[in-house]
Order: structure tokens, then C-alpha cells, then sequence
């Protein structure tokens, strides 16, 4: 062959297997309002920055016709390329290659971009599309995504670790965006579930569109397994982009850091919090007063709204925000809120993102329900993932901090670096209302007029605990600040514990409240 | 806001707003041992008593196959059954009423 006819030869093997599952499936994978899988990851990574690894591996099975069947790149698009400048490794299921279906040479592009991510100290993107398992590959697509969840879970908080579901993840596949740290989906696009809707109305005679089932919003809502919901592919991937600004590439660096820039204007912050403790407003109004450009990061935004985790950054630093959220649910502690912060803390522990803390909540949600659902064991996770954490903690309590939410919301008993308090907090036993009731129930019961004393023994309890200085006098609170320090507070703190280096006893792992 | 609703916590009543997931709570009701429930959805396979039947506790009342597994459903109690509601090949839903006693 001569030279040219080499490279014409190439060309033309490259662009046939780039066209993935053809024409006609190209037309399907449109109609549906979904992008091509390589369009996908052009759509994310800087501009040129894509390259691409294995594009020729194919498949060896040779059972029910699998011989005669050639499957471009086995389904699978995979390669680095970089965010912002940040590079990442990167995979997409085509679905128009067999579905997106799984086998062993898929499964195995899938694993050794994840161990090259894991050799180069790289962020993993993993776009799931795929009807799931290669049934014809029979346990061999099993050993596929076996070998990804193993990696998935070395590969945690080590690298960090982002699944975007633009199609289907059904049965045992979407255990793998489950085991990554942020689950990005779309709506009408993402569909979720161990076990679809047919098989539940064959089994169980329960019929359920499968959006209803394991929908964009319904993960991002109800079940909490998505963290970021958008309306569109080019929404999402804009997320995509801003998260990776906000983590580092690995667990041994720190997230890069940004030009300083001071909030917007706009923010009275000394006017947010309304002057009765059982009034809402919105905790989120108190974070943009304070953080960079008033440029909040949400995760997890509608599921277990009573808790806000999210990044932000300080001095153009970035931090891990968790604050209970007054608005939802008075800001109580239940099963789901638990849950969101005690992974995030985890995750920000990992990655070297200190925490600060913002406390203003009345407790645990009270509830047959909720004890029984576990909110003892769900609510250990929060206390767990706090002490555990050797980042920066920095805690800010802004209004009240009652009995068992008080320790748990980063207290200084848990390992607080530093713990602030407004004038307006209110750290004591449990709320006034009710400590007044039980500390003088024999009083109020025998006075003549019980309601007048009652109230008057709210009153006195509420003037003499419901306030920061009994907790500062014992040195509980590190300083009692008016809410314009804030800022200035936060960023010393996180300056000053730019060093901070804290031990743990050596183990193999803990064995946290799962 | 007007639409606040209020959430009450240790005396203090809260106002705040209410998540889809708290509303969709389901209240607790206390075991009836009046009554026998699928505890997994399923297929009826076999109905081994009637009305009227005196049983003792432990006794098989009926089979209920699930997940590819034939599940004996026996009575709680010794009783009197009063109802049985189901017959062989119905398919029935988690926590569907499959007998009564007296």
C-alpha cells in the first residue's frame, strides 16, 4: 500500500467508526431530543481539547449472532480533555451503538479511563446513556460493571468523580453514578430505576410512567440521588463546568484559587433574619451577603430543601457550605437533611474544602415517621462526618441552636475550629417554650392564673439562656459577632488555618451509621 | 409570603414551608391482628381455609408466591375466620387485605 492509500485508509476507518450506530440511529437518538454522545463531550470540554483513546476496540463475544455484528468503539466514547483549563478524563455511552448496551470491551474503555484518571490525579466524567447490560454477552457484561463499581468505589475521595445521566441508567448501571459524588441530570431526558416500570406492573400490578418513576426531578426531589437538575443538555453542562471550578483535581491539591471579590451590593445583612425566632427567611440571602460575587454553588436543591449544602468561595478561596434553611421545614434535622450534609461534609473532608457551618434550626423533626425511618441512625451521620472531618470547620450560628442540632451542626464539642455566634443566637437546651414548661410545670400547675406564669417563665427562661453569652462565657462560642463582621470573620479564619494539619488514630476505616 | 404553613417543634410553633416529601407522609396506624396483609406484592396460589373455619396460630391460610418464591401466610392468632378475600391466581398489592377474623 502506498503511503497515501495508509493514511486515506485511516481516515476513512476513523470517520466510520466516529459515525457510531449510523444514520438511522443517529435520526432516533435526535428525535428524542438528545444529543450524540461525542457531541456531548464536545459540548463540555474546552473547545479542541477532546481526545480520544480506544476508538477501534471492539468486541470478541461470538454467541447469538454477536460475530457477525461490528459495534463502533463497542458503544462506548472515551478520552482526557479539559474544563477551564482543568483537565479531566472523560466517558459517554453512544446510544446508537446497540443502546448504549454494556459488554466486556465497553465495560473495559470504561475501566481503564478510570484507572488512567486515577494514575494522573484527574476529575472522572462519566455520561451515562445505555439501555443496560449486553444480554448476549451474558456474565461477562456482569464482570463489566462489576469491575466499574469497584473502581468507582477506589476511586472515591481520591479523584473527583461526576455522572451525567442523559438517557437511561436502569437496573444495575445506575449503581455506578450512585457511587460517584454528583449525579447531574436533565429533565425528560434522565430516567433512573433499579427495576423499570414494566416489570413492576407485571410483578406488582402498579402502573407508573417511567418519568413519574425515575424522572429528572423525581431523583433530584423526592429520592435525593441527583444532585443538580437542569432543563436542558447545554444547562447541565454549563453545571458541569461551574462544579469543576469550584474542586480540586484530586485529593492531594486544593481547589484553585480565584481573584478575591467582595458580595454584590444589594445584601443588608444585619436585616435578614427576622426579629421573632419562629419566623422563616431564607438562609441562602444570608450565604450571598457573605461569600465571592454572592456566587453560591447549590447542591442537592430540592430534595431535602430544610438543609443547604453547597460551595462558595471566600478570598477566592473555595468552602463547603452546610446551613439549615428556615424556610423549609423551619430548618429541622431529619432522615434526608442528615443524609445531604453528613456526604457532603465527607466529600468536602476529602478534598481538602474547609467547612463553615451556618446554625439556625429547632431540632429534629418530630414523627412516627421519623423514628421510624431511623433518624436516630441517619441523624449519627451528621454528628459522624463532622467529627471525622480534619478541614478547616468553622461554625456560625445565626439564630437558634437547640439541644441535639446544636451539637450536631459543627459545634465546638464535634472538633469546630472556630465557632462564631450573631447577638440574635439562642443556644440553650431546647427552645424556650418548652424548657419554661418542663422546668416549671409543678409552678405554672398550681398558680391561679397558670397561662400568665407560664408565660412569664418563657419570658424569663428566654431572656436568660436564649442568647450566645452563656455559651461564650463558657467558651463555647469563640467570639460573639454583630452579622457585618461575618465576612471578615470567615476569611481570617480560613486564612489563619491555611496550615492546619490534625491527626486521626490510624485504622483501616471507621465504621460510620450507613 | 402568605402561603406559610406552621411546623411545630418542642411547644414553639414555626412558620415555615412544607417539602413535597413531608407531605407525602403516610400516618401510622397500629397493626390490626383482625386482619392479614400482603407483606409483598404477588400471586395467590393456593387458598387453604374459608369462612367460618376455626383456625389455630401458626396454621397455613394461605400461599402467596413472590419473587419467584412461595410464601405460607399463616394466622397470627387462634380465631375465627370471618372473610377470606382473595382466590387462587389473584395478583395482590403490598399491604392489600387478604383475610379478616372475628
Amino acid at each position: 500500500m502506498s503511503l497515501l492509500k495508509t493514511f486515506i485508509d485511516h481516515f476513512t476507518r476513523r470517520d466510520r467508526a466516529a459515525l457510531g450506530g449510523g444514520p438511522e440511529a443517529i435520526k432516533k437518538q435526535v428525535a428524542q431530543g438528545k444529543l450524540l454522545a461525542r457531541d456531548r463531550i464536545k459540548a463540555i470540554l474546552d473547545p479542541g481539547s477532546f481526545h480520544e483513546y480506544d476508538l477501534f476496540v471492539e468486541h470478541k463475544c461470538s454467541d447469538f449472532g454477536m460475530e457477525k455484528k461490528q459495534l463502533p468503539g463497542d458503544g462506548v466514547i472515551t478520552g482526557t480533555g479539559t474544563i477551564l483549563g482543568h483537565p479531566v478524563a472523560i466517558f459517554a455511552q453512544d446510544f446508537t451503538v446497540a443502546g448504549g448496551s454494556l459488554g466486556l470491551a465497553h465495560a473495559r474503555k470504561i475501566t481503564k479511563i478510570m484507572d488512567h484518571a486515577m494514575k494522573l490525579g484527574i476529575p472522572l466524567i462519566g455520561i451515562n446513556d445505555s439501555g443496560g447490560a449486553r444480554i448476549q454477552e451474558g456474565v461477562n457484561s456482569l464482570a463489566g460493571y462489576g469491575e466499574i463499581f469497584f473502581r468507582n468505589t477506589m476511586a472515591s475521595g481520591v479523584i473527583p468523580q461526576i455522572s451525567i445521566v442523559l438517557g437511561p441508567c436502569a437496573g444495575g448501571a445506575v449503581y455506578s453514578p450512585a457511587l460517584t459524588d454528583f449525579v447531574f441530570v436533565v429533565d425528560k431526558i434522565s430516567k433512573m430505576f433499579i427495576t423499570g416500570p414494566e416489570v413492576i406492573k407485571t410483578v406488582l400490578g402498579e402502573e407508573i410512567s417511567m418519568e413519574d418513576l425515575g424522572g429528572a426531578r423525581v431523583q433530584s426531589e423526592i429520592s435525593g440521588n441527583a444532585h443538580f437538575y437542569a432543563k436542558s443538555e447545554a444547562e447541565c453542562f454549563e453545571q458541569v463546568k461551574r462544579l469543576v471550578t469550584f474542586i480540586p483535581w484530586n485529593n492531594r491539591k486544593k481547589a484553585d484559587s480565584f481573584p478575591p471579590r467582595f458580595p454584590k451590593a444589594g445584601f443588608d445583612i444585619g436585616a435578614i433574619i427576622p426579629a421573632k425566632a419562629s419566623q422563616p427567611y431564607d438562609v441562602r440571602d444570608v450565604i450571598r451577603a457573605i461569600c465571592d460575587d454572592s456566587d453560591f454553588m447549590e447542591i442537592q436543591a430540592l430534595w431535602a430543601a430544610n438543609m443547604t449544602i453547597g460551595f462558595a468561595r471566600l478570598e477566592g478561596h473555595t468552602v463547603g457550605i452546610v446551613a439549615n434553611q428556615p424556610l423549609v421545614l423551619a430548618g429541622v434535622l431529619d432522615v434526608d437533611s442528615s443524609d445531604k450534609a453528613a456526604r457532603f461534609i465527607r466529600f468536602c473532608d476529602a478534598f481538602n474544602i474547609p467547612l463553615v457551618t451556618f446554625v439556625d434550626l429547632p431540632g429534629y423533626l418530630p414523627g412516627v415517621d421519623q423514628e421510624h425511618a431511623g433518624v436516630i441512625r441517619h441523624g449519627a451521620k451528621i454528628l459522624y462526618a463532622y467529627s471525622e472531618a480534619t478541614v478547616p470547620k468553622i461554625t456560625v450560628i445565626l439564630r437558634k441552636a437547640y439541644g441535639g442540632g446544636y451539637i450536631a451542626m459543627c459545634s465546638r464539642h464535634l472538633g469546630a475550629d472556630f465557632v462564631f455566634a450573631w447577638p440574635t443566637a439562642e443556644i440553650a437546651v431546647m427552645g424556650p417554650e418548652g424548657a419554661a414548661n418542663i422546668i416549671f410545670k409543678g409552678e405554672i400547675a398550681a398558680a391561679k392564673d397558670p397561662e400568665a406564669l407560664r408565660k412569664q417563665k418563657v419570658q424569663e427562661y428566654a431572656e436568660k439562656f436564649a442568647s450566645p453569652y452563656v455559651a461564650a462565657a463558657n467558651g463555647h462560642v469563640d467570639a460573639v459577632i454583630a452579622p457585618q463582621e461575618t465576612r471578615d470573620f470567615l476569611v481570617h479564619a480560613i486564612e489563619v488555618s491555611v496550615e492546619k494539619n490534625e491527626h486521626r488514630p490510624a485504622k483501616k476505616h471507621g465504621v460510620p451509621p450507613f | 409570603m402568605s402561603d406559610y404553613k406552621t411546623l411545630v417543634v418542642d411547644g414553639t410553633a414555626y412558620e415555615t414551608t412544607l417539602t413535597r416529601n413531608y407531605l407525602r407522609r403516610k400516618p401510622y396506624r397500629p397493626r390490626d391482628p383482625k386482619r392479614l396483609a400482603a407483606f409483598i406484592p404477588g400471586v395467590i396460589r393456593a387458598v387453604k381455609a374459608e369462612a367460618g373455619c376455626r383456625v389455630v396460630r401458626g396454621q397455613s391460610l394461605l400461599v402467596l408466591e413472590a419473587m419467584k418464591m412461595e410464601n405460607d401466610l399463616v394466622a397470627p392468632a387462634d380465631a375465627v375466620v370471618k372473610a377470606i378475600y382473595v382466590s387462587p391466581g389473584d395478583t395482590v398489592t403490598k399491604g392489600q387485605l387478604l383475610v379478616e377474623f372475628e
